[in-house]
């Protein structure tokens, strides 16, 4: 009886829940942190249905005849939710799209913003990276997301960034410098210089434990290069939406040589792969959310690269 | 020097077949055909303490799973194989051991592709199978990218490294061996061009210590990138240790090392 009347209500149900998650869209948070210059905080956590994919910080820069937009979001949803939230902000077109790397939290919602007159930018390595993953974060995703992820498609960048470009946005020259493999084999930087704003992408993680996704020490190199951009402030790729430069890099500067040390006493003692997994890492646990969930990985895939070093 | 191949490569690739449609279908269990394609149906005792399998219960990177076999009596063990059931490619390394090699365990690294059964099967020179299974929760470790950085792993392609530890058992030795290879998998479809990276993988490896076989490995893409084998072996004296391996592409590779106080 009580699950005829569920079946009933049912329909109700979704028709109340439903305006109530396009309230949650219309409440996209768009921070205006330096004059022109904007900045979304993504939720530290991973992507989930409940919150569209909407974990990465997102940003864009308007210039006087352009604007910029630096990742579009975990999901389409999210995408159309910053397009609109930018589109009270400002009514200069949107020019450029950059992805400052392949990983879906920072690429799927790329279709929100496709048009004719837009240009996606990314790493030289972009390209091969979303050929190589594309279809695994698409399946993998549309498990952990469902519906949430309808629309997603991959956009490939047409305009590919070597060493560094300006973009001349109109009174306003952005700089997009790629790096080598670091957090990811495709990272890109956005440096507004009329602001001295840094976004980072995902070379800077704060609160959010730092993923390793390309190389352990291609990530400490990069973050070191990082420290001489001059600039005041950085949108980290996760974490708070804005934060002082260069002293963002510390506590992510500390974990990743704290795993390395960690993993290279390991190796030199011989231990195998499992254990030092357990433990590489592990004093850092305290400072960091989502440790459990990326930490091991991170030492795993650092123990096969850090095998390697030496003669 | 050539390696010697065998019919397994065949029945590795029927089985890959057999697995992708079970996959599709949502069959329950692919073991009992596994069985038959791998094994050709013949008995397999379970856990009877012939081998042992050790596996993460969830893994940490899906394309790196260490799994450790483990043999109490080594004397009596002619081969042994690792399959992962539900992987698109479920065997993903036969071994054959030298009749005096005297191999306790042997670990190495693997790609799991969804949450499966992994199976540690060993032969006895006796003729007879014995398993035990593990059951691993992982995903994405084949159809993911196989390289982080995929420059670096062509430019290194066929490098190999060895490594010495103090055995924990009394008379034994513990090296590791190390080959970097991209190990492609050929199930990175390329969302633009919907081609696919052509798989590229090291298919066989041979461990010599001086003119004895320590163990032969035949395997597949489920190997991950760069394949790694830590295993304990009894020493004959002999005072070099040497590698071939080899690709699906023809591509061979050897090395040798001296034994450190080689007796």
């Amino acid at each position: 009886m009580l699950r005829c009347f569920l079946a009933l209500l049912a329909p109700l149900l979704v028709a109340v829940l439903a305006p109530a998650r396009a309230a949650d869209e219309a409440r996209f948070q768009l921070e205006e942190i330096a004059s022109g210059v904007y900045a979304h905080q993504g939720e530290t956590s991973l992507m989930t249905r409940e919150n569209l994919g909407g974990i990465a910080n997102l940003g864009a820069i308007v210039g006087d005849r352009a604007v910029a937009v630096i990742d579009t979001g975990g999901s389409l949803i999210e995408g159309k939710a910053f397009l609109a939230a930018l589109r009270e902000k400002t009514d200069k077109p949107i020019r450029y799209v950059i992805n400052t790397h392949a990983h879906p939290d920072h690429i799927f919602g790329n279709a929100a913003f496709v048009g004719p007159d837009v240009t996606f930018v990314g790493h030289k390595n972009l390209p091969r990276a979303l050929a190589a993953r594309g279809e695994h974060y698409l399946s993998a995703f549309r498990q952990i997301m469902g519906d949430a992820l309808d629309g997603v498609t991959i956009v490939a960048p047409t305009m590919l960034v070597a060493d560094s470009t300006t973009i001349d946005l109109g009174g306003r020259e952005i700089v997009l410098q790629a790096w080598k493999t670091a957090h990811s084999e495709a990272d890109l930087t956005v440096l507004d210089k009329k602001s001295a704003t840094l976004f980072a992408g995902d070379l800077l993680f704060l609160r959010h434990v730092p993923v390793v996704d390309g190389s352990l020490l291609g990530f400490l190199d990069v973050v070191d290069r990082l420290a001489e951009i001059k600039a005041e402030r950085v949108v980290p790729g996760h974490g708070p939406a804005v934060a002082p430069w260069p002293k963002a890099l510390e506590d992510e500067r500390a974990y990743l040589m704290r795993l390395t040390a960690d993993l290279r006493a390991a190796i030199k003692k011989g231990e195998s792969v499992k254990d030092a997994a357990k433990t590489a890492g592990e004093e850092e646990r305290p400072k960091w959310k989502l440790f459990e969930d990326y930490n091991a990985r991170n030492a795993t895939a650092g123990f096969a690269e850090l095998e390697w070093e030496g003669p | 020097m050539s390696i010697a191949r065998t019919p397994l490569l065949a029945a590795l690739l029927a089985a890959a077949l057999v697995s992708s449609a079970l996959a599709q279908s949502n069959a329950p269990d692919p073991w009992p055909s596994l069985v038959t394609d791998i094994f050709q149906g013949r008995e397999i005792a379970i856990a009877d303490g012939a081998v042992s399998l050790e596996a993460p219960k969830r893994a940490e990177d899906a394309a790196i799973v260490p799994m450790t076999l483990r043999f109490p009596d080594p004397a009596k063990v002619k081969a042994a194989t690792l399959v992962i059931d539900q992987n698109p490619m479920p065997m993903a390394a036969s071994f054959t051991f030298g009749e005096k090699a005297g191999v306790d365990s042997i670990e190495t690294r693997v790609r799991v592709n969804s949450y499966t059964d992994v199976h540690a099967v060993a032969e006895t020179r006796d003729g007879k199978l014995h398993s035990e299974v593990k059951f691993v929760k992982a995903s994405g470790g084949c159809s993911a990218p196989a390289g982080k950085d995929p420059d670096e792993a062509r430019a290194n392609m066929g490098k190999m490294r060895y490594r010495e530890f103090k055995s924990a058992i009394a008379g034994k030795r513990e090296a590791q061996i190390m080959i970097r290879h991209p190990n492609n998998s050929g199930m990175q479809m390329d969302q633009l061009t919907r081609t696919y990276t052509p798989a590229h993988f090291i298919d066989a490896v041979e461990v010599w210590q001086g003119d004895e076989l320590i163990f032969k490995m035949e395997g597949g893409i489920s190997l991950s990138e760069d394949p790694n084998f830590r295993f304990t072996y009894a020493p004959n004296g002999a005072k070099t240790m040497r590698v071939v391996a080899h690709d699906n592409k023809g591509g061979q590779f050897e090395a040798k090392w001296p034994i450190a106080d080689a007796s």
